[in-house]
């Protein structure tokens, strides 16, 4: 029993990290006209340059969007925004590309393709979709989100997300995302037959799971930590950067009201009504110069904004291993207290309660052909028992290897985009000192001919 | 040569006043030099009142020393500026700061009011001894050199409370009766002053707002770079570029604040200034009416042969001398004040606009040199990989 029992400790360590290894065999490589051949994954490296190769196969776009009515389904009437998807395959020699595939798809379509992707593949970070209402607004900006502005942004995003999509090595070979690339009618269809909606884990299970796992890999419970202080971070970065950015919108607006004045106040002067009507006009050029500057940190902002729902990405792995190690931890009690009744019912030596133990004491003994029988059904649920906790521990092993593999391209990718939005975000702030050099060196020369 | 509007040989033309007001301007012709400063309360049974001290600086034979300090009230400024108006009704005397602020003051003693005040106060007197005419009344002197008790005995003298009570009596009633002769150029005087008045109030008002905005615009920001640092803690690779844009955030908000001094200090009592101005232009207007309105009744009076032609007549003779020197008063100092309010709005907006660039500069340099690092690291890291 004892070797039993250190044979079932062993099996919940948590598995050292290997090198990619499996093939998935449920999913089709079917992006673009070579997927076919590229089927067999046989290691990273490979796989990486595979995609690259793919790449330059084919262009993703979100070209257009288009406000669009129609019935939903209860039948009433709504309006939505519908996106042009154009998937360009480049011929290899000259860099031409050519229009392959074309359609129109609405955002609850992106939020389908999502949600079977985060079940399918558990083990993946799964790249965010753009907010699904204005969040982090600041005055000017509309929260509706029938706004050009809004729509314009959400239509960067979505593409931004098929691109994540495609170039990451394991999801851009799913045949749901190929379909739904090339695929316009009937696609909603084909995606609830997978049936994958099934497959989800219930969000009641896994907060069970989180609160009562007991030897989670640390790794996990550390990015658990991480992206709960992603998240707090860049949601108190965005909500001051959107504070500020009104505050900077009210100190241009107002230099308006100068231009305004001046000029009405140059017409009854003399000599000054030259340089107060032409300053005028500076204060005209500053004040209208900052929705430009603020049209531009709102794309930072959205690059922030990825990264923040990322965090939720990041989270959903770490919640599905801990669904995993719990399951496994449950397998391992299970299997550990049917083998203990198999013994006392062997040996006769009743060391746990159970309702049959008290009866037996009760209402007398039962026959050995009973005991029998009971013994024989106990070891054959402790085999498959034994069976099913070694598939258990190969699956999880298999997860926290895959998972993490991700996860250290994820820190790359994260840690590369996140270094570009802060440098742009310079950039940005060099370029607004430039402009107010400029307007108030012109202004100072008008200021000074008064 | 002096220019007093009690004397009788005064140039009629404008042009020859301007020319010779500037000569006396010349900052090293300059023999009076007066300051404001160190502010304190007083407290007595009855009431607290601030007192200001006041140094006073010449080389001028007609007064006994060259040098002079005394302490005085706002009350004091206030008798004073009454008395300027009284001897020169159609000068332009210079503003006084207000005597309360309406909005948002609970105590009158709040510090940054006080040295509001004294620095408008200080002005008030400067102008006044720059003023050609202005500097030499007798009143001006007595309010720089006097002892306390001299300067009470002093107030006692003139005229007395009801006959200054009946002077605002017939100014009310004159200015009922309207302006029907009021010649061409006063005309127009009167609506470049309606105009002027409503910008500069404008102006006033914006440039308040755009203090206001930027103070919050300051606040905001002091709170958005330390988050950069926070989040510096969980990143290990972003750690510099946080930092170094937390850094450039923190100097920004200095260079805010810089910026947000020299507005309040320079462009926004400036600005202040000219709003009272324009409060006292329409007073002058009103006096000038008002002498104007004497002599009109007067001759109205005669017309209509009511009361005794010869006295009327020579009454009408001494009120058409007082008209004519009123009106050349006014329309010389009008060019006068128009000239110096040229050059004071055009140096307090060209002031901005340097105190501006000098932000923007500032910022830029901070942001390049942040910039120049990251992007040196950026090749560094890039050599490494390729090795």
């Amino acid at each position: 029993m004892e070797q039993a029992s250190s044979d079932l400790e062993g099996q919940l360590q948590p598995a050292p990290l290997e090198p990619l290894g499996y093939a998935d065999g449920e999913l089709e490589a079917a992006v673009g006209e070579k997927a076919e051949g590229a089927q067999e994954e046989s290691s990273g490296l490979d796989t990486m340059t595979e995609n690259n190769f793919w790449l330059k196969k084919i262009e993703i776009s979100v070209s257009e969007a288009e406000k669009r009515t129609g019935r939903n389904a209860v039948n009433m009437q709504e309006t939505y925004t519908a996106y042009l998807i154009e998937t360009r395959s480049v011929e290899h020699a000259d860099g031409q590309s050519v229009l392959t595939d074309s359609l129109w798809r609405r955002y609850s379509e992106f939020e389908l393709l999502r949600n079977y992707l985060l079940v399918c593949y558990p083990h993946i970070v799964v790249p965010p979709l753009p907010e699904k209402r204005a969040e982090f607004v600041w005055h000017k900006l509309s929260a509706d989100n029938m706004d050009p502005d809004f729509v314009e942004r959400r239509r960067i995003g979505l593409e931004n997300f098929l691109l994540r999509v495609a170039s990451h090595p394991t999801l851009c070979r799913d045949k749901i995302f190929y379909l739904f690339l090339t695929q316009e009618g009937n696609w909603k269809e084909t995606v609830n037959e997978t049936g994958f909606q099934l497959k989800a884990d219930s969000r009641l299970k896994a907060l069970n799971a989180t609160f009562r796992v007991k030897n989670p890999d640390k790794r996990f419970t550390e990015l658990k930590h991480y992206s709960d202080e992603l998240q707090s971070v860049i949601s108190h970065l965005l909500r001051v950067r959107a504070r500020v950015a009104d505050r900077l919108y009210g100190v241009y607006k107002v230099h308006g009201n100068y231009g305004r004045v001046f000029s009405e106040w140059s017409a009854i002067e003399k000599e000054m009504g030259d340089g107060l009507q032409s300053a005028g006009h500076h204060m005209d050029v500053y004040a209208s110069s900052i929705d430009d500057i603020l049209e531009d940190e709102e794309h930072y902002a959205d690059q922030l904004k990825e990264y923040l729902f990322y965090a939720e990405a990041l989270r959903a792995v770490c919640r599905k291993h801990e669904l995993m190690q719990y399951d496994l931890e449950m397998a391992v009690q299970d299997l550990a207290s049917k083998k203990q009744q198999c013994e006392e019912l062997a040996t006769g030596t009743v060391r746990t309660f159970s309702l049959k133990g008290m009866t037996t004491k009760l209402f007398g003994q039962e026959a050995p052909e009973q005991r029998e029988a009971r013994i024989k059904v106990l070891e054959e649920q402790i085999s498959e028992g034994e069976q099913q906790l070694k598939s258990k521990n190969l699956e999880g092993r298999e997860f926290v290897k895959n998972a993490w593999a991700d996860i250290e391209r994820f820190k790359e990718q994260k840690n590369h985009d996140l270094k570009e939005a802060l440098i742009s975000y310079a950039v940005m702030q060099i370029s607004m000192c430039k402009k107010g050099i400029q307007v108030w060196t012109n202004a100072k020369e008008c200021f000074s001919k008064m | 040569m002096d220019i007093n509007s009690f004397s009788p040989m005064m140039p009629t033309s404008p042009l020859s006043m301007i020319n010779q007001i500037k000569f006396e301007d010349e900052s090293d012709l300059k023999d009076l030099f007066i300051t404001v400063d160190e502010p304190e309360s007083y407290v007595t049974t009855i009431e607290t009142f601030i007192t200001y001290r006041i140094i006073t600086k010449t080389s001028r034979g007609e007064f006994d020393s060259s040098e002079f300090e005394v302490r005085r009230r706002y009350q004091d400024f206030l008798w004073l500026k009454g008395k300027l108006e009284e001897a020169h009704p159609t000068l332009i005397i210079p503003p006084l700061p207000e005597k309360f602020i309406v909005k948002g003051m609970v105590e009158r003693f709040n510090d940054d009011f006080i040295e509001t005040r004294k620095k408008a106060l200080h002005k008030f007197l400067n102008r006044i001894a720059d003023h050609p005419t202005l500097t030499f009344n007798e009143d001006f002197k007595v309010f720089l050199t006097a002892q306390a008790w001299e300067l009470s005995s002093h107030k006692k003298q003139g005229p007395g409370l009801l006959s200054r009570m009946g002077q605002t009596v017939r100014a009310v009633a004159s200015s009922f009766r309207g302006v029907k002769n009021r010649p061409e150029e006063f005309m127009e005087m009167n609506n470049f002053i309606e105009i002027f008045s409503q910008k500069i109030n404008l102006i006033d008002k914006i440039s308040q707002r755009i203090y206001k905005e930027e103070r919050e615009y300051f606040e905001e920001m002091k709170e958005y770079g330390p988050i950069h640092v926070l989040w510096s803690a969980s990143e290990e690779d972003l750690v510099d570029t946080l930092k170094g844009i937390a850094s450039c955030i923190e100097k920004c908000c200095k260079a805010t604040e810089k910026q947000m001094s020299g507005l309040s200090e320079a462009l926004l009592p400036a600005v202040h200034e000219y709003v009272l101005y324009s409060e006292m232009l329409m007073g002058v207007m009103k006096r000038r009416d008002q002498i104007q309105a004497e002599l009109d009744s007067k001759v109205e009076a005669l017309t209509y042969r009511k009361g005794d032609t010869d006295l009327l007549t020579e009454e009408i003779g001494k009120l058409e001398d007082k008209v004519e020197c009123a009106n050349n008063a006014l329309k010389a100092d009008w060019e006068r004040w128009k000239q110096n309010m040229q050059n004071d709005i055009k140096s307090a907006f060209t002031d901005m606009a340097e105190e501006n660039i000098h932000y923007y500069e500032q910022c830029l340099a901070t942001w390049e040199s942040f910039l120049t690092t990251q992007t040196d690291l950026h090749i560094e890291e890039d050599s490494e990989d390729k090795l």
